[in-house]
């Protein structure tokens, strides 16, 4: 489905605050994969989706989806197929519009002078009263009225309303509290399935990270240093992959956050 | 009664040609977010353009020529600042200067055309409107027409998709690309359409008062912004039919004031000082509101000592 080759990415070349955020990354993504991807911070996780996602265009290497070199696609071109939240809420809808206008821009596939019908208007309402937030009454409101968890389950609903061939989840149960985070991540679970989505996720708790899906990355400066799936990955424990990660680095991971969130 | 009806009047008219430029303001200013610095060159354009046209003999083809002209006046803004990285307000700048020159050799190397006795839309209905009762209102027949033809084209236009990828470029413009819309050309596209109001605008005015003064667009950004602000108190949400007439209203407003002021001895040369005061009042007032509970905290606390 996604196939990624020795792809290079380094900020800033040539200046004091050069970076290499990806230094040769290789991957391989099955259909159907649900990948969680973990690491500390600066480990080139966000990087490694801005890749695939188009933000920047890397330094060399190429990127395969289904069959199509969409290393040079643009950003907007390759969101048809990638759809991507990210830790803040706010920044996957237009806060000034109403539910129903971001949903319309998520949805609608038509010329650009077609309007909203009411068969997608209802269509919009039924899949809100999925969320189970109340939206489906509050169409007509703007977005900006909505809490955050509220947004962010709106954003996961936008983003598959037209299930894409890869979904790319940085963090983004990260800035909600405990209880919106859970439900967040549920109905996650959910559209992942019910659309038999591939899905790479990243996230700082380790423990979602092998309880959800079906492979695990753990990634640090700019490598992918494990790539856990199968019989090597079941059993396995929130211990076993920081003795994993102090095997491989030399060092202990810096944990504070990536177990206490 | 009958003075404050034909200041009424005349606010009107003014008003309502006006109020295309501040419809066009509505468009750029509070959907795309872009602060076109060109309103007052393309002004301008568009009365030139008009008039040309006009004196030529084709006092219809006038409207759509003043108009194609801001088409291409905001395609070259929305290329300088999407495309060639020249900042967004620069971007008006340069091409407002730019425009001056343009103007001047539209109306034929002059700074004024007169249009006494050429054909305009106006004089088209007025012969339209003659021996009916309103003969005497074909100005403001004209006004009326052109500014509810823009408002219903424009809450037509703004809820297609294309209408909502340019409100959401200038509210989120991470969310228009990931919704695989290219934000560059709902810029370009946006300011093209803000652009011809404004060039329709200008014509209409030339037309109405029958000259071109190259200086006929000077201040229009400020006017207009004022006029849009003004209508933003009155109908700042809801959806956008209603927010539109508001900015009519506020075009009205400002003009209906500044008539008024007129008749108290105003000096006719206060206009543009008075839409600069607007502007910034109903921009830095909220401001200066969001801040007072700060304000009275550090003033509490010097006055008792800390003790507050």
């Amino acid at each position: 489905m996604l196939h990624i080759s020795h792809i290079k990415k380094t900020f800033d070349p040539g200046t004091p605050s050069e970076k290499a955020a990806l230094i040769d990354v290789t991957l391989d993504v099955a259909k159907g994969d649900f990948i969680s991807i973990i690491g500390a911070n600066g480990a080139g996780k966000s990087t490694l989706f801005g890749a695939i996602a188009g933000s920047f265009l890397t330094d060399s290497g190429s990127i395969i989806l289904d069959g199509e070199d969409i290393t040079l696609l643009s950003e907007h071109k390759r969101a048809k197929q990638i759809g991507r939240l990210f830790q803040d809420p706010m920044r996957g809808s237009a806060p000034g519009m109403t539910i129903e206008e971001n949903l319309a821009l998520a949805a609608m596939n038509g010329g650009w002078l077609a309007r909203v019908s009411a068969a997608e208007k209802r269509i919009f309402r039924e899949r809100l009263s999925r969320l189970g937030m109340g939206l489906e009454d509050r169409m007509q409101q703007p977005v900006g009225l909505l809490s955050g968890g509220q947004r962010q389950a709106l954003t996961l609903m936008m983003a598959t309303f037209c299930p894409p061939k890869l979904l790319l989840l940085d963090e983004h149960t990260a800035a909600l509290d405990p209880a919106t985070a859970e439900k967040v991540l549920t109905l996650t679970r959910q559209i992942v399935e019910e659309n038999g989505l591939t899905c790479l996720m990243i996230t700082h708790n380790m423990q979602s990270a092998l309880d959800l899906g079906n492979r695990t990355l753990m990634m640090d400066q700019g490598r992918i240093i494990y790539d856990l799936s199968g019989a090597k990955r079941d059993g396995l424990t929130v211990p076993d992959l920081l003795v994993l990660f102090k095997k491989a680095v030399g060092k202990a991971l810096d944990t504070d956050r990536m177990l206490l969130s | 009664m009958a003075t404050f009806f034909s200041l009424t009047q005349t606010a009107l008219e003014l008003g309502l040609i006006s109020s295309l430029t501040v419809l066009a303001l509505f468009l750029s200013y509070s959907m795309l977010n872009v602060c076109d610095l060109s309103t007052d060159g393309c002004f301008t354009l568009g009365a030139a353009v008009g008039a040309v046209v006009a004196l030529a003999g084709h006092p219809y083809l006038s409207i759509a020529a003043a108009m194609a002209a801001g088409v291409a006046s905001g395609f070259v803004t929305a290329i300088l600042q999407t495309k060639l990285g020249v900042d967004s307000l620069l971007a008006g700048i340069v091409v407002n200067t730019g425009l001056y020159s343009v103007n001047i050799a539209v109306m034929g190397n002059a700074s004024l055309l007169n249009l006494n006795r050429t054909d305009t839309v106006f004089t088209a209905a007025k012969n339209l409107l003659e021996g009916t009762a309103f003969a005497e209102q074909y100005k403001l027949f004209v006004a009326v027409a052109a500014v509810a033809a823009v408002i219903v084209f424009l809450s037509l236009f703004l809820a297609t998709r294309l209408g909502l990828a340019i409100r959401a470029t200038g509210n989120n413009p991470d969310m228009v690309r990931s919704s695989s819309i290219d934000p560059v050309f709902t810029t370009i596209i946006g300011l093209c359409v803000a652009n011809a109001f404004t060039g329709l605008s200008g014509c209409l005015l030339a037309q109405s008062q029958k000259s071109v003064n190259i200086d006929i667009g000077s201040g229009m950004v400020t006017i207009a912004l004022a006029s849009l602000l003004i209508g933003n108190a009155f109908a700042g949400r809801g959806k956008i039919a209603f927010r539109a007439c508001g900015a009519v209203l506020g075009a009205f407003i400002f003009r209906l004031v500044y008539t008024i002021a007129l008749r108290f001895q105003m000096p006719a040369f206060m206009l543009k000082l008075v839409s600069s005061v607007i502007v910034v009042l109903a921009i830095a007032g909220p401001y200066v509101k969001s801040q007072y509970p700060e304000l009275r905290r550090r003033m509490l606390h010097k006055e008792k000592g800390g003790a507050a």
